[in-house]
């Protein structure tokens, strides 16, 4: 895959629920093989600019280009072989097998009325042994636990085998040991294969052991963008998320760490 | 994934199917055996005449019986692919055409048609009744879509909640329709009970002209199906146009639905159980479970319809009589999960 060529594209997008202005004026490149961590606090948008960059939303003004071409002018099914989404909530009403869903992930790639090929198969097969879930895949999601879910719905993504990979606070409600173990996944996946991972983070100091590279919101706008070796300093964090914070760097490998002040 | 089970199951559910016409048929006042019955068929497919048995066994063969019990099971198909699409798109596996309001609008336009003739509207009652529970149900459907329209991906929450308002105010409807109808309220209270009773050929046409091509839609948007239960937004990412495939296939359902109710009144469960029993057989995955919820749901009905045809002394509305199997027998299910999820 041809690391560094830009993706997307973003100028002076801005986008409004009925009256309420949610984003707005952003300018944005983002390039293939990097891992972007998206930041800011609730409301700040990071779910709007996700919509936008899936080509769920459609920009109030200015354009979001995808590889050069406007998002708009792919059809859904081209964008689902480009683009994979681990949404932040999964429920399943349907006792659907572990195998199946993460299947689903294959759905884009398989003619309607055909049966998966072979390599439909190994795709699923592989995301499931990376997420770690090939013993559950007889399993029925709906006895899983939040944990098991999650991966699932991650080898779901996965077995997709796009490009990019964007998640929505898909690790919130995992444990720390799960959390890690997913991003260290990605994080392979990105150095390996030339994935680019779009993830919207809560957790700052995922985000700066993680990422490449970090965009903060804030109010609708983008506030910051860089490297994770620059863009977290006292000053960001006490402007963009309001609390009181000093950042260290990491002896070995150089990444911030940071620690809050509570009291 | 896929294996032969599932192909195997509905093979002898059409097998079933195909016995339970048979055998009903030849059921009822005058009892014919079930190779009789055949011989009539295949002579009647063939265009020859049937020697050696009774003049009038034909006769009652193919224009008493068959038509309605065509219909029954066209209707018990219809009903149960009707449910399993709801569910399915309304991600709820209790929902059915209820939860729409759709029945509730068919069954407001019939009583509406048969309390016209108060007013001095004289309308023929074979006509008038379907024609407007028909038109009650699409009404309805309008209705409820309309409500839920703001919300452009038409989330689930917003149409079952634009279904219970609308079917209230219908109930209400029916109600003061009753009223008014005053004596011949026992009329439009056994239509809203449902019976298939002098069911005839056309009936049998209008049900197969509108099931058969539905069935085949909806079975064309199978796959789709199953992806939409991983919930609209990750459908939508993996190239499935959902808000589109469940507008079209909510009027589909929809379609059959209105069709069903006016011309057997209301008949209640057979969306319900037939899908969720098939369900626990076949898995959730609708490329199965609908073709297997047709076949099904024909059985059923079928079968309750000819149990009040032939073995009760006297035949009571068939719409009760699945509600009276049906809803305790959910109650059992749905009990018996919720102390599997308990424990």
């Amino acid at each position: 895959m041809n690391r560094n060529a830009t993706l997307f594209q973003l100028s002076d997008v801005s986008f409004s629920y009925r009256q309420t202005r949610v984003l707005a004026e952003i300018d944005l490149q983002l390039c293939s093989g990097r891992f972007y961590g998206l930041l800011g606090a609730n409301g700040s948008g990071k779910s709007t600019l996700i919509e936008l960059l899936m080509g769920g939303h459609k920009a109030l003004t200015g354009e979001v280009l995808y590889k050069n071409k406007s998002i708009e002018s792919y059809s859904r099914q081209e964008l689902a072989k480009q683009l994979a989404l681990v949404p932040q909530h999964f429920a399943m009403n349907f006792e659907y097998q572990v195998s199946d869903v993460v299947l689903m992930g294959r759905h884009p790639h398989i003619p309607r009325f055909s049966s998966p090929a072979k390599n439909d198969l190994q795709a699923v097969e592989e995301a499931m042994q990376i997420m770690d879930i090939s013993h559950l895949q007889s399993r029925p999601v709906s006895a899983l636990s939040g944990g098991e879910l999650q991966r699932v719905v991650m080898a779901r993504a996965l077995a997709q085998g796009t490009e990019v990979l964007i998640l929505d606070e898909a690790t919130s409600s995992l444990d720390i040991h799960h959390t890690i173990a997913i991003m260290q996944v990605m994080r392979k996946r990105v150095e390996t294969k030339g994935l680019t991972v779009i993830a919207a983070i809560h957790d700052l100091n995922l985000a700066a052991a993680f990422c490449d590279e970090c965009l903060v919101l804030k109010e609708g706008r983008l506030f910051d963008h860089g490297p994770v070796a620059e863009i977290f300093t006292s000053d960001l964090l006490h402007t963009a998320f309001a609390v009181e914070a000093t950042v260290h760097h990491h002896e070995n490998n150089g990444r911030p760490q940071i620690q809050f002040r509570y009291q | 994934m896929t294996s032969s089970k599932p192909i195997l199951l509905l093979v002898l559910l059409f097998l079933t199917l195909c016995a339970t016409i048979v055998l009903a048929t030849g059921m009822g006042f005058l009892e014919i055996a079930p190779l009789e019955v055949i011989k009539i068929l295949w002579s009647q497919a063939t265009d020859q005449t049937t020697g050696g048995m009774d003049p009038t066994f034909p006769f009652v063969v193919m224009e008493v019986r068959l038509p309605r019990i065509l219909t029954a099971a066209l209707v018990g198909g219809g009903l149960a692919v009707a449910g399993a699409v709801f569910q399915a798109i309304l991600l709820n596996p209790l929902a059915d055409p209820y939860t729409l309001g759709i029945s509730s609008g068919a069954a407001f336009g019939a009583s509406l048609a048969i309390v016209l003739s108060l007013f001095g509207i004289y309308v023929p009652a074979w006509l008038s009744i379907p024609v407007f529970a028909f038109l009650g149900a699409m009404a309805t459907l309008i209705g409820v879509f309309s409500l839920a329209a703001p919300d452009n991906r038409l989330s689930s929450n917003t149409l079952i909640l634009s279904g219970v308002i609308v079917a209230a105010i219908l109930s209400a409807g029916i109600g003061f329709i009753k009223y008014l109808a005053d004596e011949q309220v026992s009329v439009i209270i056994f239509w809203l009970m449902g019976s298939f009773v002098g069911r005839t050929w056309s009936d049998v046409l209008l049900t197969t002209a509108v099931i058969l091509p539905g069935l085949l839609f909806i079975l064309y948007f199978a796959r789709d199906l199953n992806i939409m239960a991983l919930g609209e937004r990750t459908a939508d990412t993996l190239g499935v146009e959902t808000a589109r495939v469940k507008k079209m296939l909510l009027l589909c359902a929809s379609l059959i639905t209105a069709i069903c109710v006016s011309v057997s009144g209301i008949i209640g469960f057979i969306g319900l159980i037939i899908p969720h029993l098939l369900r626990l057989i076949l898995g959730p995955d609708n490329r199965m479970l609908l073709p297997a919820c047709f076949l099904g749901g024909a059985i059923l009905l079928l079968g309750a319809d000819t149990i009040t045809r032939a073995w009760l002394p006297s035949e009571i509305p068939i719409g009760v009589l699945t509600s009276l199997i049906g809803g305790p027998f959910f109650c059992y299910i749905f009990r018996k999960k919720q102390l599997a999820l308990s424990s």
